[in-house]
């Protein structure tokens, strides 16, 4: 292959130097990896808020922190984890420097739209930390916002919730270039059943960003001008519902789950049939099951809501709606389980990292099933079980995803290679430490532990010192997977274009790729996960 | 590409047809205001602007010319409102 210069030494627009050609660039892939320091900085806050959250709770009494303090600290925790990583990260990071690729084309419709997009989500991030200090005291509302509450409090919410606004701006802008670029960009041999998973889930993602954003942009709207004007939406006493919040909250926030889930699944489709060799089992079904997620995904929202106060009807009704959800996210989970069935599994970080993702997702949408039955719920509902049930989803699934993601593109990235023992050491104490914190969050929660408490009865010790340990080793198993990669700087052992054997488009592309991404024109596969031609090279024992 | 490109220019005298539909709807609106018609009058005032909105969409906004794509993409747009705001209407009702 003759070489070529990557993008790292081409900045677009051309004739940019320094720090200017990264600020100012059009390029995807700079603007990925720009959205991946910023993601990375806020992943780490919000991790060490929730270290001193458990901290707190590992033995009874005020341990480092008082109840105001607690309860600013898991706002602030939630508000960073929700908005600043597990729903940006994927698509933010990885969307924008693959889905070009994989789609044979050289960037996405709008480039300048993607930098614009880069910079309110940098804004967001500020005003999250502006409304900080900016008020009497931090915000301690938690990351929904519920009214009466977040109203009369007098702490800067108005502040934070227009941050969450211009976060969603971000995300919405993201995901509309998603879209254009699938429709207007694609090349031209490419049809819509040759498509890599990973785009499809973005792009099925897309849409969800595109429509319950606006709600949720209305909704805080709403809330800073019940702060401004007293004018009553949420307030009985004025003929408001307080019950309307929690149905516009959850319009946008119950679909989020699903921005937040289905890229990490895009992700899963891609690793899994690499490292088997083999071709991913029931391609359409998974197609039609990430769209199916985002319809279905839409319309569950009221399950959130069992205990509010609303209809009879309305909880019997979305019961019901919730349990079809778990219909497409199983199927994903099978044809996973599937594609490894006698294929030749290969043994790597990202491979571990997604059988990672497989198990605790599943105990993730299992119990969530628990959730979604009514007469659990009423029991549950608010308490360390849905900490736990939705921590084993965004955490267990998204975070591992994100985790498995960066050492399955980190070589195209960067154009070098990790550790792999020190990858493998860093994946299963984070998944370790994962269970030993969040099972006992389970058990806590049904003997009836509340959430949101910086304090419990005597009886919840045992159960809440051994999460706060496993809180320690998490933590660790994150650092030392996070050091690894970043040790891989300094040895720079150069990673070639197609380390794992990978068969979309990003592995016929140079590491790290050039400016336009391709070199040659693109040539697209019958079926984007026919695996013959790599097995035929591990016959002949070039790989 | 799934939806081809298509610069439809459309000529003055069908958008003025359009703006004669439109402002003669406008005058039914105002007609019907002055009759009581009891429980139709809600539905009938959201009939009329619907068929004005279907109009502004289909020839104004070009719907009407382009590709399934867009029109997938507003009907599903459309029908997502819909539900939000049905859905939360219907709890309304039951409580
Ligand atoms: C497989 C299908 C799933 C079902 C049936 C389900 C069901 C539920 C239910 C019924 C609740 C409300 C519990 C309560 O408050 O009493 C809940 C909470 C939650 N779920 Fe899920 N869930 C599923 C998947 C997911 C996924 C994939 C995610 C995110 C990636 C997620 C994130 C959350 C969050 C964040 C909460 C709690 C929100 C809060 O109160 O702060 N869920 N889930
Ligand atoms: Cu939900």
């Amino acid at each position: 292959m003759i070489k070529t210069e990557s993008f790292y030494d081409t900045p677009s627009p051309a004739g940019l130097t320094g720090i200017r050609a990264w600020l100012l660039t059009h390029d995807h892939k700079r603007l990925g990896l720009m959205y991946m320091w910023a993601i990375l900085f806020w992943f780490v806050i919000a991790m060490l808020c929730g270290l001193l959250l458990r901290t707190e709770l590992m033995s009874q009494g005020k341990t480092i922190m008082g109840p105001e303090l607690y309860n600013s600290l898991f706002t602030l925790h939630g508000v960073i984890m929700v908005f600043l990583f597990v729903i940006p990260a994927i698509p933010a990071i990885f969307g924008n420097f693959f889905l070009p690729i994989q789609l044979g084309t050289d960037d996405v419709f709008f480039p300048r739209l993607n930098l614009f997009s880069w910079y309110l989500f940098m804004f967001g991030g500020l005003l999250a930390l502006i409304s900080l200090f900016s008020g009497e005291g931090f915000p301690d509302t938690g990351w929904t916002f519920y009214v009466p509450f977040s109203v009369e409090v007098n702490t800067n919410v108005s502040l934070t919730v227009m941050a969450a606004f211009t976060l969603g701006m971000s995300s919405m802008l993201t995901g509309l270039n998603f879209i254009t670029t699938f429709h207007r960009m694609r090349d031209k041999q490419m049809g819509l059943m040759q498509i890599p998973l990973f785009t499809w889930s973005l792009y099925a993602t897309a849409w969800v960003q595109i429509l319950a954003t606006p709600v949720i942009s209305i909704t805080l709207v709403l809330v800073v001008v019940e702060r401004l004007f007293s004018v009553g939406l949420f307030d009985p006493d004025k003929g408001g519902d307080p019950i309307l919040y929690q149905h516009l909250f959850w319009m946008y926030s119950h679909p989020a789950v699903y921005i937040m889930i289905l890229p990490g699944m895009g992700v899963i489709s891609e690793i899994i049939p690499v490292f088997s060799r083999k071709s991913i089992f029931g391609y359409k079904a998974i197609v039609w099951s990430s769209m199916g997620i985002a319809v279905a995904g839409s319309l569950v929202w009221a399950h959130h809501m069992y205990t509010s106060g609303m209809s009879d009807v309305s909880v019997f009704f979305f019961s019901l709606l919730t349990f079809l959800v778990a219909i497409p996210s199983a199927v994903k989970v099978f044809s996973w389980v599937a594609t490894m069935y006698k294929g030749s599994i290969e043994m790597t970080p990202p491979l571990l990292l997604s059988l990672i993702f497989i198990y605790l997702f599943s105990i993730g949408g299992l119990t969530g099933l628990v959730l979604g039955a009514v007469g659990p719920d009423i029991h549950v509902h608010d308490t360390h079980f849905v900490v736990s049930h939705f921590h084993f989803v965004m955490f267990g699934g998204t975070g591992f995803a994100f985790f498995a993601a960066l050492h399955f593109w980190w070589p195209k990235m960067f154009g070098i290679m990790y550790d792999f023992k020190k990858a493998y050491i860093g994946s299963i104490l984070t998944a370790i430490g994962f269970l030993f914190h969040y099972i006992p969050m389970f058990i806590l929660g049904m003997q009836g532990m509340p959430r949101r408490y910086y304090d419990y009865l005597p009886k919840y010790e045992t159960g809440n010192f051994l999460a706060g340990f496993g809180a320690y080793l998490l933590c660790i198993g994150i650092l030392i997977m996070f050091a690894n990669l970043f040790m891989s700087f300094r040895q720079r052992e150069p990673a070639s274009s197609n380390p794992w054997g990978g068969t979309t488009l990003e592995w016929t592309v140079p590491s790290p790729p050039p400016l336009h991404n391709f070199v040659d024109k693109p040539q697209v596969m019958e079926f984007p996960y026919d695996f013959s031609e790599i097995a035929a090279q591990v016959k002949r024992g070039e790989r | 590409m799934d939806s081809q490109e298509n610069n439809h220019i459309l000529s003055y005298t069908k958008l003025a047809i359009i703006l004669g539909i439109l402002l003669i709807l406008t005058g039914i609106t105002v007609a019907v205001s002055y009759r009581d018609l009891g429980f139709f009058n809600v539905p009938m005032a959201l009939a009329i602007a619907c068929t004005k909105v279907t109009f502004v969409l289909l020839f104004f906004m070009h719907l009407k010319y382009e590709g399934p794509i867009i029109n997938l993409s507003f009907i599903g747009t459309i029908s997502f409102l819909f539900i939000m705001i049905g859905f939360t209407f219907w709890d309304v009702a039951f409580r």
